[in-house]
């Protein structure tokens, strides 16, 4: 468990303040990103957690504008990068940020890179388009990142094409795409989601380590706990496209506040429950995010929930130093 | 599903539940939809429609004929009297037209049915029993397709001559055969699915999951077949009476009223040349238009394609 | 890649076989009997049995149907397609001369077809739902219903009716002056190629689109690449394989327009010939023109598989 005493003493890299994302769905407004705010500080990982359709990706897509327009657009909030809002910047200046400053990967590797172009183009683009490195260079360079990511052969690696290497050697590459700039912080979206078990772990190390290695941060975006539990630093739980519990991960694991990060910690099989013993799943579905109910957005499926839940909508709230929840419930005092 | 009972009445006559809520039946569902989703489809049935319509009810709207010969009025311009104008034989080229359109109604869609047919056959022959079979009927499919459409069509006039059914069977035959490829790939497809597998190893009959569960797979892919062959079929049968190896003179075929030889009257008389091609775009444009609609409206609802991306976002947005 | 070259050349032999048994198969289908006309045609018609005896010696035609088409077949492979029956020129030199011409304007067809497709096609991809989207998806919905033939009849009428003026249409060979020979070709090309691209743009746009939506496309917007670099590096590559395969497709549809525009421009084509040898029911030369435009599409083909193996990586290690 990573445990971070203070991080008020780190600097902030990223301030997400009220992001708000909406998709047209058969004349309905979709809010799959409903006034979102967390920031990101330097050297830290942190870990963005919720089921699907709790508006994670989407999140992480927002922040660099990747957002497919039609059907979605940002309709509020800002991001601030190094004094600039993102929301703002003209396209080339956005675009020279991408893969430069914030870089991205994503979960499909295997769909992520184009089929008919060798890796080592692939590989070298950021590099070109971003001016890193001079132009005799990059094939060294792209060698070096193959060598970083811990991919046997780069040599031989860099002149095949995507679909003669596997979901794990692919990672690698992306992984080494998205670094290959040096970017100040990078997005992780599902990275490992779909890998094998056994690849998993590697790959999850690799990201910790290259990331402590370059001083940047790391956000990383993820429905699996145990993930959650062994790299992140500080975890912001989502919930139909809000943030409903943050804090650190020690906070987060021992002391979960928020109904919903209550279900899933209990959700988790436990080497030490009994054998034998069944799965206590949360309850209910994920609400319709075009219609969602009144109020806080998970009573409908909340052991806890109170009259005032029901009609009022919980503020994300600060608890402790190191702990936000949106919950009107004391559920300490509840269980 | 909303079923009430009603209060057993003293005698005890059976209960029954309550009558459902009135939904509109099928066929008038879907038109409702098309028309709000696609209305240029909508657009493209109701041209269907009409062709239909003027087809069947061509002597009512026209009595005097297709060739009613009357030297006296020739190359007559477009008038109250003669809403198309007169060719060159005097003849009303309104009736023509009309008369044009029940010989494309007629052509059109018995050749389409008989195409639709051979291919579903050929389609479930090769993709179902596979094997040697369907190697050899591909590599027949294959030699086949080698040739282009219109030559393969004027070869097959030469040899069995022109003729009404005659068009009609080298037209069903040529478009049927091309055709079994598509039907094929559905049949194949449908074959993966688990269900097949399952009612085979029950040891159902190759009759029985062919009927109950391959063919309705195949069924939207070889209605939206239907639409396309549809126009093919017009475009192909003009084209041949075109270069006079159609339905012969003084058949109303639209292809054959712009045939070269009329070229020299056209010279005058313009109308001659411009009305019976405005027929066939119409036509053609209409049943492409409805035949598109038809097969956005049956493939499952895919806005916005495929790939992770899209189905990420559509998960994030419920759909 | 030459071990890809290869395999594709031996996998055409089997087809060649089939379709030159289907050449001579369904020439072989005439009802009545090639003798018979050609005895009454001559000068000393006889329906004498020894004369016709002697004239099926002649042709070799009393011996069975399988060695006739070995005979037949072993000819055509060293370039000999018999004669012709009315004019005794052989049918390899008469081919010869018309080829050329039918060549020349498919080409020019597809060439002004592509040019106009592709880049509004990728363009109205690009800029989906704007007004040159649907300016372009309009000009193709248009283009597609309006029969050839009509346009092509309605570019020589009106423009000679409004301004006098006719299309040329004495055609000069190339080589003797290219310029008057592109002068004649300029006018058939256009608008053959616009039927054409209406089809082309079609394909893709909507190939654009999927792979727009791909997620090696996102991968590219968040390395920060440039819009041009993600679609002509990244995009067209991928979405040309299926556009690639359907202009495959379309060499046979150009043979068929080639012919139609070649009847209406006068241009001595192989449609010319063809439609002259129906008339006068030429078996030879019918059955070497479908012979060799068979053929020909096979090596359009062929080089379409090959563009593939170019084009996407995976193919060149299959199968």
């Amino acid at each position: 468990m990573n445990m971070k005493a203070q991080d008020v003493t780190r600097r902030t890299l990223l301030d997400v303040q009220d992001l708000h994302t909406v998709f047209e769905k058969d004349g309905n407004e979709v809010h799959a990103v409903n006034q979102v705010s967390f920031d990101v500080k330097e050297g830290e990982i942190l870990a963005i957690v919720g089921e699907s359709g709790s508006g994670k990706s989407i999140t992480a897509m927002s922040l660099l504008r990747l957002i497919p327009s039609p059907p979605g657009r940002i309709v509020g909030g800002r991001v601030l990068f190094n004094g600039e809002d993102l929301l703002d910047l003209d396209d080339e200046k956005i675009r020279r940020l991408r893969g430069r400053d914030i870089a991205m990967i994503f979960q499909e590797p295997m769909t992520s890179l184009n089929p008919s172009l060798r890796i080592g183009r692939q590989l070298a683009e950021p590099l070109r388009v971003h001016g890193s490195v001079p132009k005799e260079k990059v094939r060294e360079r792209c060698l070096e990142l193959l060598r970083q990511v811990r991919l046997g052969d780069p040599e031989k690696r860099l002149d095949a094409y995507p679909h003669e290497l596997s979901g794990g050697m692919r990672q690698r590459v992306m992984i080494a795409m998205g670094l290959a700039c040096l970017p100040k912080l990078l997005i992780a979206d599902e990275p490992t989601t779909a890998l094998d078990v056994t690849v998993q772990a590697q790959i999850l190390e690799l990201l910790r380590d290259l990331v402590r290695a370059h001083n940047s941060s790391m956000m990383l975006i993820t429905h699996d706990l145990g993930v959650v539990a062994r790299y992140a630093d500080r975890i912001n739980v989502m919930y139909a496209g809000r943030i409903v519990e943050r804090g650190t991960a020690e906070e987060i694991f021992h002391h979960p506040k928020h109904p919903y990060t209550l279900g899933l910690m209990e959700s988790m099989p436990r080497l030490d429950q009994a054998p034998g013993s069944r799965l206590t799943p949360i309850p209910g579905q994920p609400p319709d995010l075009s219609d969602p109910p009144p109020g806080c957005p998970f009573h409908p499926r909340c052991r806890f929930a109170e009259a005032r839940c029901r009609s009022e909508r919980p503020p994300l709230e600060q608890i402790t130093d190191n702990h936000w929840k949106a919950c009107w419930v004391d559920t300490d005092a509840k269980r | 599903m909303n079923a009430s009972v009603e209060p057993a009445a003293v005698t005890a006559t059976p209960v029954r539940p309550a009558k459902r809520r009135k939904t509109l039946p099928k066929p008038v569902a879907f038109l409702a939809r098309l028309c709000r989703e696609r209305p240029l489809g909508a657009v493209g049935a109701l041209i269907c429609l009409l062709l239909l319509f003027t087809g069947i009810f061509a002597d009512l709207i026209a009595p005097q004929g297709y060739n009613a010969i009357n030297p006296i009025d020739r190359l007559k311009p477009p008038s109250a009297e003669y809403w198309f104008g007169t060719d060159q034989l005097g003849r009303d080229i309104f009736a023509r037209v009309v008369h044009g359109a029940r010989l494309s109604v007629i052509v059109a869609f018995a050749a389409t049915t008989l195409s639709i047919v051979i291919s579903a056959l050929l389609g479930i022959l090769s993709g179902y029993f596979g094997g040697r079979l369907d190697m050899f009927i591909q590599r027949l499919v294959d030699g086949w397709m080698c040739f282009p459409d219109l030559i393969l069509l004027i070869v097959a006039v030469a040899v069995l001559g022109p003729g009404t059914w005659q068009i009609i069977v080298i037209l069903g035959l040529l478009f049927g055969i091309a055709g079994s490829r598509i039907v094929r790939g559905a049949v194949l497809s449908a074959k993966q699915n688990v269900y097949v597998h399952a009612a085979q190893s029950m040891g159902a009959s190759s009759t029985r999951i062919l009927w109950h569960h391959i063919l309705p797979n195949v069924m939207a892919p070889l209605i939206v077949l239907y639409t396309t062959r549809l126009a093919a079929v017009i475009l192909a049968e003009s084209g041949l009476s075109f270069l006079g190896l159609g339905i012969p003179p003084p058949s109303p075929s639209w292809g054959g009223m712009l045939s070269l030889d009329g070229r020299s009257y056209m010279f005058q008389a313009p109308w001659l040349a411009i009305i019976p091609g405005i027929a066939l775009t119409v036509v053609v444009f209409g049943i492409n238009m409805f035949g598109d609609a038809l097969r956005d409206m049956l493939d499952p609802r895919m806005r916005g394609g495929s790939g992770r991306y899209m189905a990420r976002v559509k998960r994030a947005i419920g759909v | 890649m030459g071990a890809y070259v290869l395999r594709r050349l031996l996998a055409l032999i089997p087809t060649l076989v089939i379709a030159s048994i289907i050449v001579f198969g369904v020439v072989r289908l005439v009802p009545g009997d090639v003798l018979d006309l050609m005895l009454s045609e001559n000068a000393y018609s006889s329906n004498a049995p020894e004369d016709r005896a002697q004239l099926e010696k002649a042709l070799g035609m009393d011996k069975p149907l399988y060695m006739q088409y070995l005979h037949w077949a072993g000819n055509a492979v060293r370039g000999d397609l018999g004669e012709s029956l009315w004019r005794n020129t052989p049918v390899t030199e008469e081919i010869g001369a018309r080829l050329g011409v039918t060549l020349e304007l498919g080409v020019l067809a597809l060439l002004i077809a592509l040019i106009i497709a592709l880049p509004v096609g990728i363009f109205s991809a690009i800029r989906q739902e704007t007004l040159g989207d649907n300016l372009g998806r309009s000009f193709s919905i248009l283009a597609l219903a309006i029969p050839n033939f009509w346009l092509g009849t309605l570019v020589v009428i009106l423009p000679a009716l409004w301004w006098g003026w006719s299309p040329p249409t004495e055609m000069t060979p190339f080589f003797e002056d290219p310029i008057e020979n592109l002068k004649t070709f300029l006018v058939p090309s256009l608008i053959l190629g616009t039927s054409l691209s209406a089809v082309i743009m079609r394909m893709t746009r909507t190939m654009m689109l999927e792979v727009l939506r791909q997620d090696y496309i996102r991968t590219a917007w968040a390395k920060g690449l440039r819009e041009r670099s993600v679609v002509l590096v990244h995009a067209v590559k991928n979405a040309m394989i299926p556009v690639i395969t359907l202009v495959g497709i379309l060499v046979p549809i150009l043979f068929g327009g080639t012919v139609i525009i070649e009847q209406i421009f006068r241009l001595p084509g192989l449609g010319q010939l063809l439609l002259e040898a129906v008339s006068t029911r030429d078996y030879p030369i019918i059955t070497g023109v479908f012979l060799v435009t068979g053929v020909v599409v096979m090596l359009v083909n062929l080089i379409v598989d090959l563009c593939y193996g170019y084009l996407d990586p995976k193919v060149r290690f299959d199968r």
